[in-house]
């Protein structure tokens, strides 16, 4: 069984309200090294079937449909296998 | 004329939407989202709501509902549809419309009267108004920060697609009168042809006096009088 | 990690392998006697349970007598004291005892309405906390067969100024908004408190109405020997294990944050579907009995279910459908799982039943029949497991006839006498002070992330003084609010709570509705501490009597016993939930000022009565001297020449007098109706100005209205007799108050608006 590991956030650019307040909540914890904060989704799928370069496929054409908007956000994943 | 409601599971306006309409007199009925024939109808209202929960992201699951492809057939063949709050969401997520929808900017889910100024008078969705007129109509959303890229918006802008932006009591679109953080004051759209209108404010809340407000009939009477041409 | 944290962790990993074990010795008796105690149970309860049986209990036995008898199911502290409420009445359709009361509206119509809390679970986990408050209290609603139409939210935390409160708040606002918003209930009223005693122990009670066809009532009966029992909703898990005995029966201490796995999370959208189903189902008239999964689960609904309608039950556990996997009996018994239901249907309507589910995309599942020999079984996978008889779960657990005993803090406090203070040299500096203290602010940053507008019936946004509903097509109009002082109650509870019921009554009667009933939510500390039940009696006693002379029958409610943190118990805080009829929708009034040269004036009399108050609070720093004093027949009279008043459509604004006093309520009827007010006239009493500005005297409503009214107001108020004292007019863009407050209208609504925020 393969786990796919798919990341989500908000396309560089697009304001990120709930990074900011997150930033400078770290700031005032005193976190003064702190950049910019992205906040996103992490989605888990566990997934049926052997071939790799197959599942790899599916994996994107899935984040491409419905685990993000591509208007709006980015996606990366990871697929390992279990 | 008759409107069409669909119903997604977690949709949470559709009796609102169902009893404005009762409210000016034309025939209604329910559509449930596993509807494939929109045929009778004259006029799609995506109702607000939280379909599926809105658990990934507002409108992403219900894009994927059966009737959504006769939507598509529907408003191309020039059928009209209206989605509120919720069903802009879903507009937006399925690509009728352009562009997406963020978080406010506030964070926090937003229930109030808001003023919208008319940009466009010539829709269907419109033309009971006057250009320029400032209506009176609640919002209640988390997610209503609209956003589009720069050249997007200059096409739409071109266009005419953008038909209300929140403003201040007198007309003036202004950042202080802005809920969400939408850019360019942006409240409601149409697609190109102008048969698709999406808009964050509810005016199937703003039917009544008694309930605060009858600016809100202004769009379902102008919808009325498009359809009986 | 430090190693002391490591050590108490494993020894928790010891305890549980050894619990494990336990679980699997269902029958050893020599473990019993230790858990009976592990799950809350006395050492007279085991032996009660163990007479009942006529043996030992099994393992998933215990539990499920646990929780039933556990002081939130079982009221066994209460129960003596409650059963003095008046509860019939003849617009009452189903008083306590059913999963909501129901009261007439006429037309054929009913409102369905019960209030919960959700405290200890809001104080670990207050997002989540909040949010299953609000499901479980719907679900009460809509069981009955009623549509939910609004929440109320009355809530109670310690100071803001604290950073842990400031969370807390944020968290429990948003926990609401983030339930009620998303399965399209309008939380249409509520207030917040913030008072140093809640710190720890906040207090998220959450009261919800319905709409039902008097003909579509629904009753939680487990009628009909045969009917099938279906569980459908969402899938059992582990969640809130013990929840009931652990969390809402214990005293709370700093170290129940350990027990965060027992918090529930709610889930809105199958929620809302449930709603749907419900109604389907009881629309197309399917199932013959209905209640929803709260506390104590699925043995709950079953043992009240079977044990109403005096038939038994059988359930294989096997049937349960689950969300984990390696689930013990018990687990599956006691499991708080959200967003469930339990439904009774003929085997004819069995499959009908299971097909509306199938549309919503609901889970259900048949999990056992209803039989006629008063037992409750329960089986695994064919093996039976437990049998008990189901009135002894629900009906039978001890009852407590608690030591009461006065504290003696109360003749202390009580001593003190607030005429003793000094004139406050700035009047207009104490009034901005008290205009803008976290109580008395402007609650525009809670209400409006919570959506009051859905369903298009809201006539009355947040900010009045009730909540009100139109009903579709007809002239009716509801009116709803939620009330309860601890503060005052803490100063004296009998007072306190007779405040209580008249602040709610007048805030109904100030929109133009007359009361019909009320709901209730008690929340107290520990019972078993003398003073506690004390505090619980004496405010019993005064919302008994006060029901009485309402003519406001109790149509349920909820005690909430153990608020209590390291600094000893909440303030006693009796929240009343009162609901009013509005004849004619046309009559509805609210508070705002409406013309220029309106006479204002002020219904009741204004006594020099700063005990508890915002005043001495926020001004004094200080909390005591009594409560303002509450004559019940007078404050009666009050209501009926107020409520007289508005259906002769004598006045335009009226709006009650609580806490802050008259010169706050005076300003909020500037801000709401945008216009300034010159007041120059007085009671003649010898009063000093700020006395008479900032008393909490109860039964005073202002009002105001056209000159020409003044005639006939004077002769209704004479012979109800019921003092009317003109004021001044409304007009210009400043609150002008004789020669000591003069301030602009703007200022006062940015001010008052802006106070409040986290």
């Amino acid at each position: 069984m393969y786990k796919a590991k798919v990341y989500v956030t908000l396309k560089e650019g697009i304001l990120d309200p709930q990074g900011a307040i997150i930033g400078k909540a770290l700031d005032s914890l005193g976190y003064k090294n702190v950049g910019n904060v992205r906040v996103g989704k992490f989605i888990q799928l566990e997934l049926e079937g052997t071939d790799k370069s197959k599942l790899n496929k599916q994996v994107d054409e899935m984040s491409h449909r419905l685990l993000s908007n591509p208007v709006i956000e980015s996606y990366t994943f990871e697929l390992g296998e279990e | 004329m008759r409107f069409g409601i669909v119903v997604f599971p977690g949709s949470n306006c559709e009796q609102d939407c169902y009893y404005a309409a009762h409210l000016i007199g034309e025939q209604v009925s329910y559509i449930w989202h596993h509807e494939t024939n929109l045929n009778g109808y004259d006029c799609i209202i995506l109702p607000g709501g939280f379909s599926y929960g809105d658990y990934l992201r507002t409108g992403a699951v219900a894009k994927f509902s059966p009737v959504m492809d006769a939507l598509v057939t529907f408003a191309e063949k020039g059928g009209l549809v209206i989605g509120i709050c919720n069903g802009f969401q879903i507009l937006l997520e399925s690509g009728l419309l352009p562009g997406a929808m963020l978080r406010n900017k506030g964070l926090k889910f937003i229930c109030k009267y808001v003023n919208v100024k008319v940009e466009n008078t010539s829709t269907p969705f419109t033309t009971k108004t006057l250009r320029g007129e400032v209506l009176r109509i609640p919002i209640a959303h988390n997610e209503g920060n609209y956003y589009a890229e720069a050249g997007v918006l200059e096409d739409m802008n071109k266009n005419g697609q953008i038909i209300l932006r929140y403003c201040d009591p007198h007309g003036d679109v202004t950042e202080e009168w802005n809920p969400n953080g939408s850019i360019e004051n942006i409240a409601g759209i149409t697609n190109k042809e102008g048969n698709v209108l999406g808009l964050m404010p509810h005016p199937e809340r703003a039917m009544e006096e008694i309930l605060g407000s009858e600016d809100g009939r202004k769009i379902f009477e102008s919808i009325v009088s498009a359809t009986s041409k | 990690m430090t190693s002391e944290q490591k050590i108490v962790n494993s020894e928790q990993a010891e305890e549980h392998v050894e619990l494990v074990f336990i679980h699997r010795s269902l029958f050893i008796r020599s473990f019993m006697a230790e858990l009976y105690e592990e799950l809350g149970l006395t050492k007279e309860e085991y032996d009660k349970i163990v007479k009942i049986l006529g043996r030992e209990p099994t393992y998933v036995e215990l539990a499920m007598y646990s929780v039933m008898w556990s002081e939130h199911c079982s009221y066994k502290s209460s129960k003596p004291q409650l059963k003095n409420f008046p509860t019939t009445g003849p617009a009452i359709l189903q008083g306590p005892g059913e999963n909501a009361g129901i009261i007439d509206i006429g037309d054929g119509q009913a409102i369905a309405m019960k209030i919960e809390s959700h405290n200890h679970p809001s104080a670990i986990e207050p997002y989540q906390g909040a949010a299953t408050g609000v499901g479980g209290i719907l679900r009460d609603i809509f069981t009955m067969g009623a549509r939910p139409i609004a929440v109320l939210d009355p809530l109670r935390f310690g100071s803001l100024e604290d950073d842990r409160v400031k969370y807390l708040f944020e968290e429990v606002v948003a926990g609401i908004a983030g339930y009620g918003n998303c399965v399209g209930v309008p939380t249409i009223a509520g207030d917040v408190y913030f008072e140093e005693c809640y710190e720890g122990n906040p207090l998220v009670n959450v009261m919800a109405v319905g709409l039902v066809e008097t003909d579509k009532i629904m009753h939680g009966y487990a009628s009909g020997p045969g009917n099938s029992v279906i569980l459908f909703g969402n899938k059992t898990g582990r969640d809130g294990i013990g929840g009931v005995s652990v969390l809402a029966s214990q005293e709370f201490t700093e170290t129940a944050q350990e027990k965060r796995p027992s918090v529930q999370v709610g889930d809105p959208f199958t929620e809302k579907l449930l709603i749907e189903v419900s109604l389907e189902l009881i629309e197309k008239r399917l199932l013959v009995g209905l209640q929803d999964l709260g506390g104590a689960g699925l043995t709950c609904a079953a043992c009240e279910t079977s044990s109403r309608a005096e038939t038994g039950m059988e359930i294989d556990i096997a049937n349960v459908i689950k969300r984990e996997t390696g689930m013990e009996p018990f687990e599956t018994m006691v499991s708080e799982s959200q967003e469930r239901m339990l439904g009774i249907a003929t085997p004819e309507n069995t499959k009908n039943v299971l097909d509306v589910c199938k549309k919503w995309g609901v889970d259900a599942m048949v999990i056992g029949k209803v039989t006629d020999d008063g037992a409750l079984k329960v089986y695994d996978d064919g093996e039976l497991v437990g049998e008990m008889p189901s009135r002894s779960l629900a009906d039978e657990a001890p009852v407590y006839h608690r030591t009461s005993a006065k504290p003696d803090y109360i003749k202390e406090i009580q001593s003190f006498d607030p005429r003793s203070l000094k004139t406050p040299r700035d009047i207009e500096k104490a009034f901005m002070d008290i205009l803008t203290s976290p109580n008395i602010c402007s609650k525009r940053w809670v209400y409006e992330q919570y959506d009051h507008m859905v369903q298009t019936n809201t006539a009355l946004i947040p900010g009045g003084d009730a909540g009100v509903l139109r009903i579709k097509e007809t002239q009716k109009a509801i009116a709803l609010t939620v009330d309860g002082n601890g503060r005052y109650c803490y100063l004296d509870p009998y007072t306190g709570s007779l405040i209580a019921m008249a602040e709610a009554a007048r805030n109904l009667v100030a929109t133009g509705a007359r009361p019909l009933a009320i709901t209730d939510c008690l929340n107290f500390g520990n019972p078993e501490k003398p003073h506690v039940f004390w505090q619980f009696t004496e405010s019993v006693r005064a919302l008994t009597e006060a029901c009485r002379v309402f003519n406001t029958p109790v149509v349920g409610g909820n005690v909430s016993f153990y608020n209590e943190w390291k600094k000893g118990a909440v303030y006693p805080t009796p929240v009343v939930g009162m609901l009013g009829l509005i004849k004619d929708i046309k009559n509805m009034t609210t508070i705002g000022f409406k013309r220029r040269d309106d006479i204002v004036a002020l219904l009741g009399n204004t006594m020099p009565e700063l005990g508890g108050s915002e005043y001495l609070k926020v001004v004094r720093k200080k909390v005591a001297g009594r409560p303002p004093a509450v004559d019940l027949k007078k404050e009666k009279a009050l209501q009926e020449c107020c409520l007289e008043a508005i259906e002769a459509g004598l006045i335009k604004s009226a709006h009650d007098i609580s806490e802050g006093g008259l010169a706050v309520i005076l300003a909020e009827c500037c801000i709401a109706g945008k216009t300034g007010a010159v007041i120059n006239g007085r009671e003649d009493t010898d009063m000093e100005l700020y006395e008479w500005l900032f008393s909490e005297s109860q039964g005073r409503i202002v009002i105001s209205f056209k000159e020409r009214s003044l005639f006939l107001l004077e002769k209704l108020c004479s012979r109800l007799r019921v003092d009317l004292t003109v004021l001044g007019r409304v007009g210009g863009e400043n609150l002008q108050i004789g020669d000591k407050i003069n301030i602009s209208v703007e200022r006062l609504k940015n001010s008052w608006q802006g106070a409040l925020h986290v």
